[in-house]
């Protein structure tokens, strides 16, 4: 089995196969994998990545990849993931986000990988964090993340992104409200797609009504609502013209700066939330003791817990 | 190498001038339940495209649904592509559908890792998926 550590190279020359494969040893959290984001995320720090959310249907595949078109139209090279649920029962799953990915087949400036939740808590977080790095010190200049913004892992990692925009279409009525506040927060841009069909303008009118409603402080963004028909390409031009100038305000603000920082912090709690579940599990000596003093009632939950993250 | 199981990637492609994609969705299903991750493409991609987007996905198996009768120049295409490959992908390529018995052999020969056809039962499918695999898995 070729190691992490072998492949690095050819992922930082941003060669399509390596870089693929180095995507894999990160979901599958091979050995050695640590070793090689290590050296990745080094590298890291140049593209803009972007977080794309919205419900099922709202044509988020279909938005990035005309979003890819664009950017390749001005030479940037462009890596998407897109984030499908597994099903609950079997663990399997089915990703079809390709299919409205289909136009850019033969193009090496654009890599879209798909990429299945598989159930596990916080897992997906961090498998995706740790693909932006890969894409990232790849040399990708924009990186898409594509997702259903349903649960608290998904905003989570949708807010790792620098520009997250929240797509919303017209006529959903009461589902799309109710994900529209779980994700305004995050929301850096509003897109309104399938921006041809009727009750388009109501839909931006009630965005409109909702930011007003929420508080926003001088100096802060100020959250735009883009218009896209998607499918053939309006407005695609200048929701990328608004996530470049939301770049450029983060850095010229400090955002960008903080957001890092934020992004920084969740990143070491999740791996140091890992490193020490590592050792509180059955079979760790330590632990099999501490279960055996506290279900005989010789010492406490808590005191146990202190004791064996080494915490008085 | 990882204790946990990890599922088995499929990517499920559909090839030229052929718009029926009832089977392969049945498949897609059916693997799906048997708790694989699968890719399907969609409708009439190019071997070209196909290639690079099993690549890209880094799959473990690739199969090609072709019921239109163009299955001995599409794979004789897929594999003079892969011939022009920097470096041989990892994944095995099966085919599914319809293929007369007389083309099997030659499709084998090729290097297709299993023919399936059109009345191939469901856990047959998921099992010769399962089987053709683990060389990938290894690598």
């Amino acid at each position: 089995m070729t190691a992490p550590k072998e492949i690095v190279d050819a992922v930082l020359e941003g060669r399509n196969q390596a870089v693929a494969r180095m995507l894999t040893f990160v979901e599958r959290r091979t050995d050695g994998v640590d070793d090689a984001l290590a050296v990745l995320h080094r590298s890291a720090g140049s593209a803009h990545v972007l977080g794309l959310t919205g419900p099922p249907g709202s044509g988020k595949s279909t938005l990035v990849s005309a979003l890819a078109r664009h950017y390749r139209s001005e030479g940037r090279t462009v890596g998407v993931l897109a984030v499908d649920p597994s099903s609950v029962f079997s663990g399997g799953a089915i990703l079809g986000d390709r299919i409205r990915m289909s136009d850019h087949g033969d193009d090496a400036g654009v890599f879209i990988r798909s990429v299945a939740t598989r159930g596990a808590l916080g897992g997906l977080s961090r498998a995706c964090l740790d693909a932006i790095t890969v894409l990232d010190g790849a040399g990708t200049d924009v990186v898409i993340l594509e997702t259903v913004g349903v649960g608290q892992a998904e905003v989570d990692v949708i807010s790792a992104a620098q520009t997250v925009a929240v797509v919303s279409v017209p006529g959903m009525g009461d589902d799309v409200q109710a994900i529209k506040a779980g994700l305004l927060e995050v929301a850096d841009v509003h897109v309104v797609n399938k921006a041809d069909r009727d009750g388009a303008s109501r839909t931006v009118a009630e965005l409109r009504e909702m930011l007003r409603l929420s508080r926003r402080s001088a100096g802060q963004w100020n959250v735009p609502i883009q218009q896209t028909v998607a499918a053939n390409g309006d407005g695609v031009a200048d929701l990328a013209a608004v996530f470049g100038a939301h770049l450029e305000w983060m850095t010229e603000h400090g955002e960008r700066e903080r957001r890092a920082r934020r992004n920084a912090a969740t990143r070491i709690r999740w791996v140091a939330e890992e490193l020490v579940l590592d050792e509180l599990r059955p079979g760790v000596a330590a632990f099999d003791h501490a279960l055996d003093e506290v279900t005989a009632h010789r010492t406490d939950p808590l005191s146990a817990a202190r004791h064996l993250v080494g915490r008085r | 190498m990882d204790t946990r199981e990890e599922p088995i990637r499929v990517m499920l492609a559909k090839i030229g001038l052929d718009g029926h994609d009832r089977g392969v969705k049945v498949v897609a299903r059916t693997l799906r339940d048997a708790g694989m991750e699968v890719i399907y493409t969609g409708l009439h991609r190019s071997p070209e495209q196909v290639l690079d987007a099993a690549v890209q996905e880094d799959v473990d198996v690739l199969g090609v649904s072709l019921l239109s009768g163009a299955h001995m120049p599409i794979f004789t295409r897929i594999f003079h592509l892969i011939d022009g490959m920097p470096e041989r992908p990892r994944f095995a390529i099966i085919a599914g559908g319809v293929m007369p018995d007389e083309d099997v052999d030659a499709l084998t020969a090729m290097g297709v890792a299993a023919v399936l056809g059109q009345d191939t039962a469901p856990d047959t499918v998921v099992e010769r998926i399962r089987d053709v695999s683990a060389p990938a898995r290894e690598a």
